[in-house]
């Protein structure tokens, strides 16, 4: 998806950002991907989007096919040990990175110090924004009233809670609004979402209620899977009008 | 007791479909949450989670040497007068509870919750053996009227609705319908009053088994289980391995963690801490104490990739939190322990491959087993 201006070959030890993009948001909706690049460029870091990358393997281990889930963590960390910062706009793959990869090379201890050194320096976006950019000007300009869905691996596995709010307080046109059960799941899951769709869709219904009793224009996550998701069932509510947009697009938003 | 989870699908598909079920589920929704989100908060923090990792090392340290503490348990109960028998399996603990009560005459049992008796199906073994079980945990009491099974380890009635409850109520004690949960809770207490008087053999489970005075420990909120224990001239406790822990300092500890977690309370009404039949000059007590410990597929989990299952304290929490279980309720999951936990260990306790309904959303806040939050 991106140009080559942001790929060359054979870096060590490289002092600039590796963007993971994620394969969701390249397939569905890569200006997320662009939205973020812009975003960690404004934080004052070159980023570096390595050409070849896919897929962290999470749908893969949670299904449970260690084989192809282990094969794609060792190209992931392949690609992108040798950066000083590596940023993924998700905290569902920025976590299986940091929590799960462990899991993945159980046992293997020369895969698991590489793990642990890319765990160390990988960061969900608004976390990296925030913590360690600790960006000052954020490129873009939001009006409207927000509410905030707390996605599940990134709160829990990452701590991912106060981040966002941080940074969407710091735009002057937006205002948050928050909805009733923020951080309960809104269904997706990955691939619960296939395989109990019933149960899923269910669980996306109270999460829609909430968005829509939050009176927002726009319901904001940091993981596109919880977006689609929700997205989808605001539609088959009827819903055409509330807004769904991934963090990175609103804090790099331009009218 | 029979079990259902391999149709988890068309279960939750019946759950999702069913109006009634998905009213009271809506409306249980956040209430646990947020009694055990407030407990925490008045505990403090940093203090509650330095609770959930002294509870966790006891019970590692408890389940690292699983068999001598056990045995420690047996000697020290034995010394005090507790006959303690060992069951591999649920069909044996049944063999076990049967044994007694024809060797002892026993025709009468009421029961404080013991979801161990629920794995054993023990009810409809003792009713086939002219033993009549009486539930006299108000929704064990309700759920076995209606002939069915509990749907949450702590609040095994959480399904159903006070109009449900009343209709129940109004066609087993063939009195006028009632339509105030207290006059409605006032009347078991009275049916159930008869029964604690009548019965000879008094039925528990066991939170924890405390192995240096070989004590049986049992956390309950309506006096039943104090009840139980004391009135019958029998009284069997029926609980799995794994409860076991090697002190009372630990009882101590993790009876501040269970509560907090179950129900948001800082202790239970009543906390029993039992420790031998009736001795000479006891006012009250049974005269004869067993206690059946059960296997039933847990030491199969001891050292494995499960094994911090084990430490599970049966709060639970996990169900609570769980937006499945929130969605679809316990009785989907076909199994006496629904929610995140009973999948984990079920496929296990019934030799199964794993096979999961778990979404990974860690929001299960188990307070000794789980990772997170």
């Amino acid at each position: 998806m991106f140009a080559d201006d942001y790929s060359d070959e054979e870096p060590r030890a490289d002092p600039r950002v590796g963007l993971f993009v994620t394969c969701l948001i390249d397939l569905m909706r890569p200006r997320i991907g662009f939205a973020a690049l812009q975003l960690i460029e404004a934080a004052g870091y070159a980023v570096h989007v390595p050409p070849a990358q896919t897929c962290c393997g999470q749908p893969a281990w949670n299904s449970g096919d260690r084989v192809a889930a282990r094969s794609l963590a060792e190209k992931l960390i392949a690609e992108f040990e040798h950066y000083a910062f590596v940023v993924a706009p998700s905290g569902s793959c920025a976590g299986m990175i940091k929590t799960h990869y462990q899991d993945v090379f159980r046992g293997d201890a020369a895969w698991l110090a590489r793990v642990e050194a890319l765990a160390a320096k990988t960061y969900e976006l608004t976390d990296f924004l925030v913590n360690v950019a600790r960006i000052q000007k954020l490129p873009g300009a939001f009006r409207g009233t927000l509410t905030y869905h707390d996605s599940c691996s990134g709160l829990r596995e990452l701590g991912i809670k106060d981040q966002p709010r941080d940074l969407l307080a710091r735009m002057p046109g937006t205002e948050l609004r928050e909805m009733k059960d923020c951080e309960t799941c809104c269904g997706f899951g990955g691939t619960f979402s296939i395989k109990f769709g019933e149960i899923s869709a269910a669980m996306a219904e109270t999460k829609c209620s909430h968005i829509v009793a939050s009176g927002a224009d726009a319901v904001v996550a940091g993981d596109l899977g919880c977006l689609l998701n929700i997205e989808g069932r605001l539609r088959r509510r009827g819903d055409e009008t509330t807004r769904v947009l991934h963090i990175a697009e609103v804090l790099a938003w331009k009218d | 007791m029979h079990v259902r989870s391999m149709h988890f699908k068309s279960n939750a598909a019946g759950a999702l479909a069913n109006v009634r079920l998905q009213s009271v589920l809506k409306r249980f929704g956040g209430g646990f949450v947020e009694r055990r989100a407030t407990a925490r908060l008045a505990y403090g923090i940093d203090a509650f989670e330095e609770l959930r990792s002294a509870s966790a090392a006891i019970r590692d340290r408890a389940l690292a040497a699983l068999d001598g503490w056990l045995l420690h348990f047996e000697e020290q109960a034995t010394r005090r007068g507790t006959q303690v028998l060992w069951a591999e399996d649920v069909e044996d603990a049944r063999r076990l509870v049967l044994e007694l009560c024809a060797r002892h005459g026993l025709r009468k049992a009421v029961k404080s919750k013991s979801m161990v008796s629920e794995e054993a199906g023990l009810n409809e073994a003792l009713a086939a053996h002219g033993v009549t079980p009486v539930e006299t945990d108000l929704g064990e009491y309700i759920i076995q009227l209606a002939g069915e099974a509990p749907s949450h380890i702590i609040a095994p009635a959480i399904h159903k609705d006070k109009g449900e409850v009343a209709d129940l109520f109004a066609r087993h004690h063939q009195r006028p319908r009632l339509d105030d949960i207290e006059e409605l809770t006032r009347e078991a207490r009275v049916m159930l009053r008869e029964h604690f008087l009548s019965a000879d053999l008094g039925i528990s489970g066991g939170n924890f088994l405390v192995a240096e005075t070989g004590s049986v420990a049992i956390v309950t909120n309506e006096g039943n289980g104090r009840m139980v224990t004391t009135l019958p001239r029998v009284h069997i406790a029926i609980t799995g391995i794994e409860k076991v822990i090697p002190t009372l300092e630990d009882l101590s500890t993790l009876n501040r963690v269970l509560p907090r977690s179950a129900t948001g309370q800082d202790i239970s009404n009543y906390f029993s801490i039992l420790t031998g039949p009736r001795r000479a000059g006891d006012l009250d007590g049974p005269e004869q104490m067993f206690v059946i410990l059960v296997d039933g597929g847990r030491s199969g989990l001891v050292g494995g990739e499960l094994k911090e299952m084990l430490r599970c304290i049966r709060c639970g929490a996990c169900m609570n939190h769980c937006p499945v279980y929130q969605t679809v309720g316990g009785h989907a999951y076909g199994w006496v322990y629904p929610g995140p936990m009973g999948s984990g260990s079920r496929p296990h306790s019934m030799g199964w491959r794993r096979r999961s309904t778990c979404r990974r959303r860690r929001r299960c806040a188990g307070p000794v087993t789980s990772p997170v939050r």
